[in-house]
């Protein structure tokens, strides 16, 4: 075999074998959840609230966690959605080329780019300035803060590809700016701003850190956005750090509880996803 | 012969360099118009600066005036989405916009007011027919535009065109990129139109220019070499230019 084909066949081998590896990765980790977590998980696990002694080993389940991220992020992403979506519509619709957009795209990387520990210490700081304790409202606002970035660049990016021939198309008709932005941009990126979405919201729901000291924790559903309230990661975290095997093995069952949720979510983008993608241009 | 579009001294500069210069033209009002000339003469960006499409490039710079209906749309207060939904313009490749057949065409009616379902299926079915394209796709209306095949696409963008009642048509050589059966449809179809509508069609092809003409005019690097009915300008060109480009150029001159 000569020296070109060699060369071929092995970086085809390498491709192949770090796609597997890639795989085998991910393959691992649901494996490794659902097993040891799948026998602990229960109805009861996923209906009723931690009773006393929980973390000693006592009844009850995480509907605390579920229900509190669902709020925080159910509360976090719609914001980071609205925010972002307006950014990177200003970015490439508006702005375009300037010298502003540039420094933005530059300025949201780094944003990305800082650990979430860091927007909890942030909101934490900001919190006890006005004196608001750790609450519902905190986490959502922290946690919107750490979707922002991902959520602005990933859309911007999306919205970058948009072919001019289709904005084009829009304004000979007499449409403003705003119009095909709005109708005809949007359009086009819907599949994109689904899959932005998606990056944000994972990120988001399985942060711990940020809502460690912003969210708080709390046995109780919360009753009104001032209240602090439970999430999922930080009920991991506690089971996994509780020394009753009992407990650890509930924290498996409540990742893989975390694990499902986002796999429906993301199968439910995707089913979105699929309806708007026939009626892009490529 | 009333005009229906008036340029006087009109100047197109990108980024500093001279594109079109000092153009004096009166287009004539439901004919179709054929500018014609070899390519990179300017031809697009006059016809680009005719519904102010121009304004959409970075970097350009157009001085005179051109009037259309008493109104100088150069004028920075003249509404640039007026003139636009008044001059229709089809471009090089079919752009369907991201969506079904149906929306596409009414997306315009839509953005200029007309929200009555029955008005918007009464407009879409007027202008696919007018296009030639509603036996086609009057049973696939909620298709996606983009299944459709190239020369459909672009009749679909000339239904487009017309929804909005435009009274001009611009057309940047809406036939290049099609092949030569589809290229014959549209042709028919301007033809059909041009009773209606003042067309200008934007062609480097001589023998399409001879086919649809009714008032040609022959740019060359940025300048109008020569302008006149169809018939005066092919029989009996007066500039030794326009002879040269009939006689040599059937095909491209590039």
């Amino acid at each position: 075999m000569d020296k070109r084909k060699l060369e071929e066949a092995f970086f085809k081998a390498l491709m192949i074998a770090s796609t597997l590896i890639v795989i085998g990765g991910l393959v691992a980790v649901l494996f490794v959840v659902l097993f040891r977590g799948l026998p602990a998980l229960n109805f009861a696990m996923i209906t009723q609230l931690p009773q006393g002694g929980y973390l000693m080993g006592g009844g009850g389940g995480i509907l605390n966690a579920i229900v509190g991220s669902l709020y925080l992020v159910g509360g976090a992403t719609p914001i980071a959605f609205a925010f972002g979506l307006t950014v990177a519509f200003y970015l490439n619709e508006y702005a375009a080329k300037s010298r502003i957009a540039n420094l933005t795209r530059r300025c949201f990387d780094v944003f990305w780019s800082i650990p979430s520990i860091i927007y909890g210490a942030f909101g934490f700081t900001v919190m006890v300035y006005f004196g608001i304790r750790a609450s519902l409202l905190g986490g959502i606002v922290v946690l919107a803060l750490l979707e922002l970035p991902i959520m602005t660049r990933a859309m911007d990016e999306v919205v970058k590809v948009v072919p001019l021939k289709i904005k084009q198309a829009s304004y000979a008709l007499g449409a403003t700016r705003f119009e095909t932005t709005f109708y005809v941009v949007f359009r086009q990126a819907i599949p994109g701003i689904l899959t932005a979405l998606l990056l944000a919201f994972g990120r988001a729901i399985g942060d711990a850190a940020s809502i460690l000291f912003t969210a708080g924790y709390t046995q109780n559903l919360p009753n009104s956005i001032f209240s602090p309230v439970a999430s999922l990661p930080l009920a991991i975290f506690y089971q996994v750090a509780s020394p009753y095997p009992v407990v650890q093995q509930k924290a498996y069952a409540s990742a893989a509880v975390l694990v499902i949720i986002v796999l429906m979510i993301s199968i439910s983008s995707i089913v979105v996803s699929r309806r708007f993608r026939k009626f892009i241009i490529t | 012969m009333k005009s229906q579009i008036i340029m006087e001294n009109v100047s197109v500069y990108y980024e500093g360099k001279c594109v079109l210069s000092n153009v004096n033209l009166e287009i004539p009002e439901k004919q179709l118009t054929v500018i014609m000339g070899p390519s990179g003469c300017g031809k697009t960006t006059l016809l680009k600066s005719l519904n102010r499409m121009i304004d959409l490039e970075s970097d350009v710079k157009i001085d005179g005036k051109i009037i259309i209906d008493g109104v100088n749309i150069l004028d920075r207060k003249t509404d640039a989405t007026a003139i636009r939904k008044k001059l229709g313009y089809i471009c090089q490749t079919p752009n369907p916009l991201p969506m079904s057949i149906y929306d596409n065409l009414a997306y315009g009616p839509r953005i200029h007011g007309t929200k009555n379902k029955v008005e918007l299926n009464s407009i879409v079915e007027k202008c696919l027919v007018a296009a030639g394209l509603w036996n086609e796709v009057s049973h696939r209306l909620k298709d996606p535009a983009s299944k459709l095949s190239l020369g459909q696409q672009q009749r679909l963008c000339i239904a487009r065109a017309l929804t909005v009642e435009p009274e001009v048509l611009l057309c940047d050589e809406p036939t290049s990129a099609l092949d030569p059966i589809s290229a014959k449809h549209i042709e028919e179809q301007l033809l059909a139109l041009k009773n209606d509508y003042t067309t200008v069609l934007v062609t480097h092809t001589l023998r399409q220019a001879r086919r649809l003409a009714d008032y040609v005019v022959f740019i060359y690097l940025g300048q109008i070499v020569e302008h006149g009915p169809a018939k005066q300008l092919f029989d009996d060109p007066k500039e030794p230019k326009t002879r040269a480009y009939i006689k040599e150029g059937i095909e491209y001159i590039t």
